[in-house]
């Protein structure tokens, strides 16, 4: 394939997990926080970076090899 | 609910993302191939999420989980019943004839095992059905965009319209299949959080079984009698309604789906496209049922209230208001905007394909140059994008005759699958047998409905009446064609192999590893499905 699919999404997955992260880290008010007891931006952002960033790294992996 | 500025910047990268991959695959849509099929070279678990996703639209999304706050556990059946075995089906029996014979769609293929009368109805049909989905898919996005963020109605049909435009301009079937790839981990990020919390909310399993009705938490045990259960259907319609007719009506023949599978790079990915894809579905009753389900434990059910009248579906929009921060509620909507715009994509690439290989080709413009028709193509994707934003018009201005359509068109294809069974199983089939058994099934759906709408047959429930409906239309076709083939002529077995199973050499996977054949994960899925519904039962 020309495009190998990993990459969009990789950096589609890696960029919105980083602004949802930084978001979380550094503007959500208290209002809904609560609810989780944990800040839920933060920390899914932080999913969504790794997986993300696991993406890319496959991709680049297989472009290397072949 | 109110965006903020992080929400937008979301959704935005989305658009922009999708936008750039269309611009990325330009370049490699050289033939007409690459533009429908996508040059017949994507690997399995790409095809595979693609096929999962293309049925996964924000409708479903959506549908699902109401239907889970008003039925509970047996809505599971629409996936443990109503779609593992018919993809199982799909991949193991009926893909050598279809990737086998080379056809590129499934109309196509009626035409090489039976005529060209066969084939132009069900091109027809599916070609009117599926920009009419579009269109109503649509007009449900923006309808719901406008009523959770008070979103312009004509800004959202026209800018998701020209979005899609573009990306399935611009790369053709591998634009809609990357999207749909994207839009499943976008549909399992999105949501996941939304379950977990819902449930946690709800007090866990035991907790959420105490606050909904009684028989919510079963799905075989209350099956015994239509009294028994709320969907208001025993356990034959269920099993032969939808786990039969409508479910293997859908998987094995709607071209929507079973485009992905063509796509794919070789026999062994286009089989194990259905069995990689039933993997996750399993797995999504999780995502979208269970949340409705806890969202009608938890909320007030008049909080389920629109313009005065009770809308299971705002199910899944009311926790996304419930639970999600700014910033989360961006990827919330951006999976539901992603799966509406993919849901509008898919249908606009099978339309595309239809209308040029099938239509176009056929009737129109026969013996033209590959570039001809890779041209008609783009033509055709503008042309099924502006009828889906008229059909969505037409629905903003009539929404109870569109309806009316869609349950029709829901019908028309249940006899389908009986046409298949025959032809693919039963060599001496011909083809005046399948194309008035085709013809008088449709017409039978049609009657039936008919009935019901005017009450000359009554049901205890809507669900209940579109299973019977199903297995009337069903065994109308069968039967009629198995009559009329007595009666006709049958083709000369020379001209029938590759397309059924008697005459066709099947493929064979000695060389490969045991995990690497298509029947090894077909019992795995196989295992899993059954215990998922001995844990329900």
């Amino acid at each position: 394939m020309d495009l190998d699919i990993r990459w969009p999404i990789g950096l589609l997955f890696s960029a919105m997990g980083a602004a949802l992260a930084i978001y979380g880290a550094f503007f959500t008010s208290s209002q809904k926080i609560w609810r989780f007891w944990f800040d839920l931006d933060l920390w899914w952002g932080v999913a969504m970076l790794i997986f993300g960033l696991a993406m890319i790294w496959g991709a680049s992996r297989a472009s290397r090899h072949g | 609910m109110h965006l903020s500025w992080i929400d937008y910047l979301i959704i935005a990268l989305y658009c922009a993302f999708v936008l750039g991959v269309g611009f990325k695959l330009k370049k490699s849509m050289k033939t007409s191939l690459d533009f429908f099929l996508s040059g017949r070279k994507i690997p399995a678990w790409i095809t595979g999420l693609a096929f999962i996703s293309a049925n996964l639209g924000a409708l479903e999304v959506m549908g699902m989980a109401a239907s889970g706050a008003e039925y509970g556990m047996l809505t599971c059946h629409f996936y443990w019943l109503g779609a593992i075995p018919a993809m199982l089906f799909v991949g193991l029996a009926m893909m050598p004839f279809y990737y086998g014979s080379r056809a590129k769609s499934v109309p196509e293929y009626l035409r090489l095992r039976f005529d060209e009368k066969t084939r132009g109805l069900n091109a027809i049909t599916f070609a009117v059905m599926t920009v009419l989905a579009s269109g109503i898919n649509l007009y449900a996005m923006a309808l719901l965009f406008k009523l959770i963020l008070g979103w312009s109605i004509h800004a959202t049909i026209l800018l998701s319209a020209i979005v899609v435009l573009i990306y399935t301009f611009l790369g053709g079937l591998t634009s809609s299949i990357y999207n749909e790839v994207l839009q499943f981990f976008l549909i399992v990020f999105g949501i996941f959080p939304l379950a977990v919390l819902s449930v946690m909310e709800a007090g866990g399993w035991h907790g959420m079984a105490a606050r909904l009705p009684a028989g919510f938490m079963n799905m075989w045990t209350n099956l015994g009698h239509a009294s028994s259960n709320p969907m208001g259907v025993d356990w034959f319609q269920m099993v032969a309604g939808l786990g039969f007719v409508l479910s293997f009506g859908y998987w094995c023949t709607d071209f929507l789906v079973v485009q992905r599978a063509l796509a794919a790079q070789d026999m062994n990915a286009a089989q194990k496209t259905p069995l990689i894809a039933a993997i996750p579905k399993m797995f999504i009753p999780f995502l979208v049922i269970i949340p409705g389900m806890a969202a009608w434990a938890i909320l007030p059910h008049a909080s389920f209230m629109v313009h005065g009248k009770m809308d299971y579906n705002m199910a899944l929009p009311l926790l996304l208001g419930r639970y999600y921060p700014a910033g989360m509620l961006g990827v919330g909507i951006t999976a539901l905007l992603a799966s509406f715009m993919s849901g509008m994509a898919g249908n606009v690439t099978a339309f595309n394909t239809v209308w040029t290989y099938d239509i176009y080709h056929s009737y129109i413009k026969p013996g033209q140059s590959d570039e001809h028709y890779l041209w008609m193509g783009k033509v055709a994707t503008v042309g099924g994008v502006l009828i889906s934003i008229a059909a969505a018009y037409v629905a903003l201005q009539f929404g109870n005759i569109m309806d009316y359509l869609q349950l029709i068109f829901s019908f028309v294809n249940a006899p389908l699958f009986a046409t298949f069974l025959l032809g693919m199983f039963w060599k001496r089939t011909t083809a005046n047998g399948a194309f008035w058994g085709l013809l008088w099934g449709s017409i039978a759906a049609g009657l039936h409905y008919f009935a019901t709408v005017h009450g000359w047959i009554s049901y205890r429930s809507v669900m209940a009446g579109n299973f019977d409906r199903a297995i009337f239309a069903w065994t109308t076709c069968f039967v009629l064609t198995i009559v009329i083939t007595l009666f006709t002529k049958p083709r000369k077995e020379s001209e029938l192999h590759g397309l059924v199973y008697s005459l066709t050499e099947k493929p064979t996977y000695r060389h490969l590893k045991l995990l690497q054949r298509p029947m090894t994960l077909a019992v795995i899925v196989i295992v899993i499905c059954v215990a998922l519904d001995w844990m329900f039962r």
